[in-house]
């Protein structure tokens, strides 16, 4: 066991485990982040998608012990936390454009592909077609057919202009 | 002649609008949306649940074999894990379904039927012991002889002959009469939530099974029968749910029965979450087919005879395959006037994991292949596939072989024409015949003789020398509902509840895989009570609570589920306002204040006029309604690499009623992509029965980069035996994508692919004028034979 500290959505977090752990694992299990799923456990499917630093990543390839000192955002750090009885957190724009779209059915690809659709747009990307596909290519949905999904993240690049 | 009593002309809804007097609010956003979105909603393998224990399979590796003995290695400590096998079962050991064939674990001396079989089950409180144990465990077998081949295997889970005229006298007299052998592969439903089952033992030796599921009453039923279980000991609780596309239908009576006796046995509770590798391995698949098309037409390509037979490879066990099978047989000849039709179908055992239930359930199979040989027969005759179809489809006062009049909501047409004009598909058509006829060179056709090999050329060629562009058109219908009989024989409750604190509850098993139905429920229910959805609350997917409102399959939420929600609103809200003299909004508070509270259960009556289906004679009103169908599809084909990209894709749907424009096109965008991939890439390759691309890093499914731009059109025929005239959507787009994505193939290179998916080496084997070397599936004859 080793202990590794890092930032989770802005709060400092430490776990004591082996540092092979799967990052997905702390997350789930160690910090009770159940947000971010696990589709596949190869990298195949992105729905662990988180980001560190700003880039993301499949959390069930990255081992804890790369990510220590590093910033973490899940999908529980997008919305505007809410105070205890103060109703529902407020959707951050990415969001509240995937509920305007359609773009969520089932939901378990949705906090990954938020993930994606975050550093995208935080990396500068426009609405272009083609620029946002090739920005969740690792992210698979098996509902939408895309349609709706790039429909959102187009709508939150194209306000951002 | 029935009255209509709505429109006669189908409206064309133009995305994101409402219609007068039909919603009075704008559709709301999905219900469940924010919970999904901020990471709070759960899924199985989200809930926390203290003690439980990991469950995990042992499985069988053989195809077909004696199952000697179960092993337990003497050194491992065993006091640390709970074992079941078959002797612990305290029930039948039969998966409830159709056939009492599959059971729930193999028992020793048993016949093991699948190389994925379950023979055992472990339980520890880590991973790290569950893991070990697994390693200890040793199972001895006798192999046995397989079957792989569907057409030999003897074992027959059903077989149906639907015959109408004269086919032969017919076919003999018809100008043209053109043969062919279509064939499709396993698919994979790929939800990307994998099966995930909890089972908590409750006192009195009951047990709770929450789960990823689309029936709750189908494990229900399961674990009352394996387990010995009254009604109210076996409860079923549907967990947020990661998709389902009918891989949820009846496989989770498999792992949710495996979770409740291993937590039966450990008397804690345990958690059965499949790997993706488990998931695809052992799960059940869309069915393998071969399909055998002779058709008899006119010079001017009218459909004279119809002569068709069906293979179905059902693999171990029957599960739903009859019901798979009889739909599409029901569906084989397309949406087509024929007046001589012979349909022959059956299904039969192969050693291969157990095929099921997956969107469309038979029929993209079949219509499939009936699209792919209508567009051949049309090229044959040199007539274009827009105008075979046009003189073709079914019309209103047509009649099906099996009997049934198409009365009303009959939108063949207009979904054809509106799909062909908005693709622009006779001038783009013209442009990509040119654009061939320039090239040169064709391909070989299914069961014709090989043309002669050309040279491959030596270098790649640059982009556009190599890359051909072409446009395909496919038309489908799909049985609204359950088939024949079906939905009486269910006799469905949906229930309506108005609390004695003035709350309106909605109380049904019908779940939400991200199809919707936790949003639309509550718009049917307002628009007829006169109340906002908002006000509507549904009650969780939980059997202690809900009435069976039947399995949420087969596109009948909507029509079915939805209608009689409906009903009991109107029921509900005449209670009430006769009552209280005044509109149910303004009294319904005071109402349940002063009389506590209300429950109005309505119970599923067959829908009026038609003709009843005849099961023995399968002849009759096969299903209540239609749903229609068309799409037009551009392919980009790599001639060199043979790869194809499918550029974009018009789909024209007529759904009866749309009641929420955003999930509606949701749910023809997904279907398209699915039947996309069916067409060009999903494939399950096996050797000896075991699937051999068994992960998702192999068996692969479109990504954003694949997706064609979906464009689509909802078109609204309304059918009058439901109150809201919905017919159902899920499942239609899946009929129709892959013929369409084919045929722009063919359009594009002159190879018609006859054998699902069109891989690079299935086009390249076409393009050479060989398609001997692309490998057959078992049971398919040999080109040109």
């Amino acid at each position: 066991m080793t202990t590794f500290r890092f930032r989770v959505n802005g709060a400092p977090a430490e776990v004591d485990v082996p540092g092979m752990r799967r990052l997905l694992d702390v997350l789930r299990e160690d910090l009770a982040l159940t947000g971010t799923k696990e589709g596949c456990g190869e990298g195949e499917c992105g729905a662990c998608t988180v980001l560190v630093d700003g880039a993301p990543v499949d959390s069930c390839l990255v081992p804890v012990c790369q990510v220590g000192g590093t910033e973490i955002r899940t999908v529980e750090g997008l919305a505007a936390p809410s105070a205890p009885g103060d109703g529902p957190a407020a959707l951050e724009p990415l969001q509240a454009a995937f509920l305007e779209t359609g773009g969520a059915q089932c939901g378990i690809c949705t906090p990954g592909m938020l993930m994606a659709g975050r550093a995208y747009l935080d990396s500068g990307g426009g609405p272009d077609d083609a620029a946002i596909r090739e920005a969740i290519a690792g992210n698979l949905c098996r509902c939408t057919g895309y349609t709706k999904i790039v429909e959102a993240i187009a709508l939150v690049a194209g306000a951002a202009r | 002649m029935t009255t209509r009593t709505q429109p006669a002309e189908p409206l064309v809804i133009p995305p994101g609008t409402t219609l007068p007097g039909r919603a009075r609010q704008a559709a709301p956003r999905r219900r469940e949306g924010p919970a999904k979105l901020t990471g709070t909603a759960l899924y199985t393998d989200d809930i926390v649940v203290p003690g439980a224990w990991f469950g995990a399979t042992i499985r069988a590796t053989d195809a077909r074999a004696r199952f000697v003995a179960l092993d337990l290695d003497p050194s491992f400590d065993w006091s640390k894990v709970v074992v079941v096998t078959a002797a612990d079962i305290p029930g039948e050991n039969i998966v409830n379904s159709i056939q009492a064939d599959q059971p729930i674990l193999v028992p020793v001396g048993g016949e093991i039927q699948h190389h994925a079989e379950p023979l055992a089950l472990l339980a520890a409180a880590d991973r790290s012991t569950l893991r070990e144990a697994r390693r200890r465990v040793v199972v001895r077998t006798e192999p046995l002889p397989p079957v792989f081949d569907p057409a030999a295997s003897q074992h027959v889970f059903a077989s149906y002959r639907i015959e109408a005229g004269e086919v032969d006298a017919a076919m003999a007299a018809a100008d043209f009469v053109l043969v062919g052998e279509y064939r499709v592969g396993h698919q994979e439903q790929l939800y990307i939530e994998n099966n995930a089952m909890i089972a908590v033992p409750t006192e009195g030796g009951g047990v709770t099974v929450t789960g990823s599921l689309q029936c709750p009453y189908y494990l229900h039923g399961a674990l009352k029968r394996g387990l010995a279980l009254s009604d109210e000991a076996a409860r079923v609780v549907q967990a947020e749910t990661g998709g389902g596309f009918g891989g949820k239908e009846e496989f989770p009576s498999v792992i949710g029965l495996h979770a409740a006796l291993l937590a039966r046995k450990a008397q804690r509770p345990v958690r059965m979450i499949y790997e993706r590798h488990e998931d695809i391995a052992a799960t059940t698949k869309r069915h393998p087919a071969i399909i055998h098309h002779r058709t008899g037409v006119t010079r001017e390509g009218r459909l004279v005879a119809q002569d068709i037979e069906i293979v179905m490879d059902g693999g171990a066990y029957c599960t739903l395959t009859p019901v798979v099978l009889s739909r599409g047989a029901l569906h084989a000849g397309g949406p087509y006037r024929c007046p001589n039709v012979r349909i022959r179908a059956r299904a039969t055992r192969t050693n291969t994991p157990p095929n099921g239930a997956f969107r469309g359930f038979g029929a993209p199979q079949t219509e499939f292949a009936a699209e792919t040989h209508l567009n051949r027969i049309a090229e044959q005759l040199g007539i274009s596939p827009l105008d075979i179809r046009r003189r073709n489809v079914y019309r209103p006062g047509d009649t099906t072989p099996t009997g049934q009049e198409l009365r009303t909501s009959v939108a063949g047409e207009e979904v054809l024409e509106r799909a062909a004009e908005a693709a622009e598909f006779t001038r783009l058509r013209e442009r990509t015949a040119n654009a061939r006829g320039q090239r040169g060179g064709t391909g070989a056709s299914p069961g014709g003789p090989p043309d002669p090999a050309p040279a491959p050329p030596a270098v790649l060629r640059s982009e556009p020398e190599r890359v051909a562009t072409g446009i395909g058109l496919a038309l489908a219908w799909h049985g609204a509902g359950f088939t024949g009989s079906g939905e009486v024989k269910l006799a469905s409750v949906a229930s309506l509840e108005l609390t004695g604190e003035g709350r309106i509850r909605i109380l049904t098993a019908s779940t939400e895989m991200g199809q919707g139905t936790k949003t639309i429920f509550p718009q049917l229910v307002g628009e007829a009570l006169g109340v906002s959805e908002a006000d509507i609350e549904v009650a969780p997917q939980d059997t202690a609570f809900v009435p069976d409102s039947g399995p949420t399959v087969a596109s009948r939420t909507a029509m079915v589920v939805g209608g009689l929600l409906i009903q009991a609103a109107e029921r509900l809200r005449e209670t009430v306002e006769s009552a209280s003299g005044g509109s149910f909004a303004a009294t319904f508070e005071d109402y349940a204040r002063a009389r506590g509270a209300t429950r109005i259960d309505q119970r599923f009556e067959p829908y009026p006029g038609g003709t009843p289906f005849d099961d023995s004679t399968y002849t009759g009103d096969a299903y209540p309604a239609f749903g229609w169908a068309a799409c037009v599809a551009r392919v980009d084909v790599d001639l060199d690499t043979g790869e194809v990209h499918v550029i974009d894709v018009v789909a024209a749907d007529d759904v009866g009623r749309v009641i929420h424009p955003v999930l509606a096109e949701g749910q023809v965008e997904g279907g398209t992509l699915q039947a996309v991939g069916y067409a060009t890439i999903e494939e399950i390759k096996l050797r000896d029965g075991r699937y051999l691309n068994d992960r998702l890093a192999t068996y692969i499914i479109p990504t954003a980069l694949d997706a064609p731009r979906i464009s689509t059109i909802l078109v609204e025929a309304p059918f009058d035996g439901a109150p809201h005239g919905a017919k159902g959507i899920g499942e239609l787009p899946m009929d129709v994508g892959a013929p369409a994505v084919v045929a722009a193939i063919a359009d594009a290179t002159g190879v018609w692919i006859a054998d699902l998916p069109a891989s690079p080496e299935r086009i390249l084997a076409g393009l050479s004028g060989r398609p001997e070397l692309a490998p057959l599936r078992p049971g398919a004859s040999e080109p040109g034979a």
